[in-house]
Formats: structure tokens, C-alpha cells, sequence
């Protein structure tokens, strides 16, 4: 039932497909401002540069707290395209994202310790839509599983729309996009300073910023999950999805991260819980 | 270092004088300028920064602070002096409280 094909190609392709999705984004974004941008394969060129830096760290525990999150993040996307337990890959992302506000919080600085918090904060916003959204299909497929969801016949999504609409929602915080970009922010956005990676440096950037080439891919993953039954639709979804996000992103301001939190457990409690609550009295279950 | 060359992400710090060269380094980010499309990106974060661009002169107040910001930067780092106030302290060479350009208190290589 796990493919190990599957866990491989992830780990050596996410980098690939997470960079260029990455640079596709600054473009994109770029092109939206009504600049011309940088090239499609700036990213690699930034992570590549970071690894040529000095490695300077605060604090020793740093490295060991970056590399934890990096190896975690990819366990938890190596473990979704496996088709492993859909609960055990959200536990090993939370895990991921444990590590990262920990390696914040070890250098004694404001700045990171403002940023970690607010990580906290953005983890406790999409965490229970996350788990909804796993609730959700299993309540439709009868399984955790995410191979034996992949292999549902019908499109999970025409069960769950609610479901994927409050997924959608959350996925703007776990994208670091605005209006809830609150612990850090891609591209030349600042974030009280730069929020929970102002304390990282050189190398840990780098790894930093692989994790979240790896973390976007499986997200992205997830999306496809909802419409797995037709890879054509799941592929145009995919898209649709994140330009949508980029749209978002370039047309909102930054929120508060008390509407952050508030505003993500409304979604997941009238969209996810409701659609849910819904397949129970049609008798789905 | 072939990397380097094309991802300099840039931390600005305006020392004294008069916010001209501060303004036309800001204005190089908007879209008709368009820095990013080379790569550089404005950092605000000194551990983020390759480059460190200073504008104006140096004086007592800040000659620290541009030295902390230098300390902080990982290497390899470059500094840039933009604007002949930042070069050798311009026409405010002459006052009591201004030390001069940036390269009385840090290495300059631009």
C-alpha cells in the first residue's frame, strides 16, 4: 500500500517543482505590479547563494532545530505521496512547524521572538481546517489513507466543497501569502523585520527555504487530492488555485493575527464542520 | 561565488544629510526601475543581506549603528557607498559632528 516510488520522487523532485513553482510566483506577482521581474530560476540562484554563505548561527541548537524541520518536512510530504495515513502526515507537518518556531526561539532576539509566536498563532489558525479536511475524506472514502483516497472513483470534491473552500482559505496562511503572511513573507515584504527566519543566516536560510519548496508541493498535493479521481481536473484545479492565491496576495494588505486566527476557525467551523454535518444527514456516512 | 553575483539581496541604511540618495535607492524598487528583475531584493534584515548600501554621512550617533549592521551581515559582504556624502561626507564635510564618508568607519569596496 506505501509506494516508495512514490516517497522518492517527491523528495528528489519537490526541490525542482517547488523552485520553479516559486519563480513562476515571482514573475507572476511581478507581472501583476506591472513589473518585469526576475528570471523563473531566481529562486535557485537565492538558495544556491545562501549555501555559498558563511554559516553563522546565534546559537548551536539552531542547526539542529532548522535541520529537524527540514527533515520533517519532508518526511511529511515523502509520507503524502507514499500514500500513508493523511492523520500522520498533518502530525508531521505540525511537527515541522514545531521545530521551526522552536529554532526561532532559540536566538535571544525580539524580533524572532515576535515572529515565532506568531507562527504559533498561524499554526493554531489552519491546524483544526486541516484536520477537517482530513475528517472529511475519510468521512467520504472510508480511509486515511492516502493512497486509498487517491483511488476513490468519484471526485471528492462534489461532496466536499465546503470542505475545500475552507482548505483554500488556510492555505493562504501555510503559502505565507497576504492577508495572512503574519510570522514571515516571501518576496521583499518585511514582517517586523522578517518575522520567524530573522535570526537564520547563510545555510539555515537555505534549508528554510527548501522545506518550504517541499512543504508548497505537498500542499499543492492536498489540493489535487480533492479532485484525485480526474488528474486533469486535479492538474487545472492546482493551478486555478494557486493563481487565485497570488491574486490574494497582490491585492491585500497584511491582517491583524487576531481576524487571522478568528476568521480561520469561522471558515473551518461553518464551511468545514457544516459540509461535513451535511453528509451525516444526507447519509453519506 | 557564482551564485553570489546573481542574488545580491541589499540592506539599506540612511546615515545623515538629506534623504536625496535615500529616496533614489527606494525608487530603484518601483515597478518603472524594477531592481528584482536582477535578482536584488531589499532585505531590511542585516543576516539576510549580501549587500550593505549606505547613504549619507557618518556621524557620532550613527557610526555604531553602521557598524553593528556591518557586524551582523554573514560573509561574504560587500559594501556600497551611494552618493558623495557617503563617499567623503560631501558638503557636510565641514561640521563639527560629521566624521565624514562611510569609510571611516567601515571597510568600503564600492
Amino acid at each position: 500500500m506505501i509506494s516508495l516510488a512514490g516517497a522518492v520522487a517527491f523528495i528528489l523532485l519537490a526541490p525542482v517543482v517547488g523552485g520553479l513553482i516559486a519563480g513562476i510566483d515571482r514573475k507572476v506577482t511581478a507581472h501583476m505590479q506591472g513589473r518585469v521581474g526576475p528570471s523563473i530560476l531566481q529562486p535557485f540562484y537565492d538558495v544556491g547563494k545562501l549555501f555559498e554563505k558563511e554559516d553563522a548561527v546565534v546559537n548551536e541548537t539552531q542547526r539542529f532545530y532548522v535541520l529537524s524541520y527540514f527533515i520533517f518536512a519532508i518526511f511529511t510530504g515523502a509520507l503524502f505521496f507514499a500514500g500513508g495515513n493523511l492523520l500522520l502526515v498533518i502530525f508531521a507537518l505540525t511537527l515541522a512547524e514545531v521545530f521551526l518556531v522552536l529554532g526561532a526561539y532559540a536566538a535571544n532576539s525580539p524580533y524572532s521572538h515576535i515572529g515565532a509566536e506568531r507562527e504559533l498563532l498561524q499554526i493554531m489558525a489552519y491546524e483544526p481546517m486541516f484536520l477537517l479536511a482530513a475528517v472529511g475524506m475519510y468521512v467520504v472514502t472510508q480511509s486515511f489513507n492516502v493512497s486509498d483516497i487517491a483511488g476513490f472513483p468519484e471526485l471528492v470534491f462534489v461532496l466536499l466543497p465546503g470542505v475545500f473552500l475552507g482548505f483554500v482559505y488556510i492555505l493562504t496562511i501555510k503559502l505565507r501569502k497576504s492577508p495572512f503572511d503574519i510570522s514571515t513573507s516571501h518576496h521583499a515584504h518585511q514582517e517586523i523585520v522578517k518575522g520567524v527566519t530573522t535570526e537564520f543566516s547563510g545555510p539555515a536560510l537555505g534549508f528554510i527555504e527548501l522545506a518550504h519548496w517541499y512543504e508548497v508541493v505537498f500542499l499543492l498535493g492536498f489540493v489535487y487530492l480533492f479532485f484525485a479521481a480526474s488528474p486533469v481536473i486535479g492538474i487545472i484545479a492546482i493551478i486555478i488555485v494557486y493563481l487565485l492565491e497570488l491574486a490574494i496576495d497582490n491585492t491585500n494588505a497584511r491582517v491583524k493575527w487576531q481576524l487571522a486566527v478568528k476568521s480561520s476557525w469561522a471558515v473551518a467551523l461553518v464551511l468545514g464542520a457544516a459540509n461535513i454535518a451535511v453528509l451525516y444527514l444526507l447519509g453519506r456516512v | 561565488m557564482a551564485y553570489l553575483k546573481k542574488s545580491p539581496w541589499l540592506i539599506h541604511y540612511d546615515a545623515s544629510s538629506c534623504n536625496g540618495c535615500d529616496i533614489e535607492v527606494l525608487a530603484c524598487l518601483t515597478p518603472m526601475y524594477d531592481v528584482e528583475r536582477f535578482g536584488i531584493i531589499n532585505t531590511g534584515n542585516p543576516k539576510h543581506a549580501d549587500v550593505f548600501v549606505v547613504t549619507g554621512s557618518v556621524n557620532e550617533q550613527n557610526k555604531y549603528v553602521i557598524k553593528n549592521i556591518y557586524d551582523q551581515m554573514p560573509d561574504p559582504k560587500v559594501v556600497v557607498a551611494v552618493g558623495i556624502c557617503a563617499t567623503s561626507g560631501g558638503v557636510f564635510r565641514e561640521c563639527y559632528n560629521v566624521a565624514g564618508g562611510i569609510d571611516t568607519t567601515i571597510p568600503v569596496d564600492v
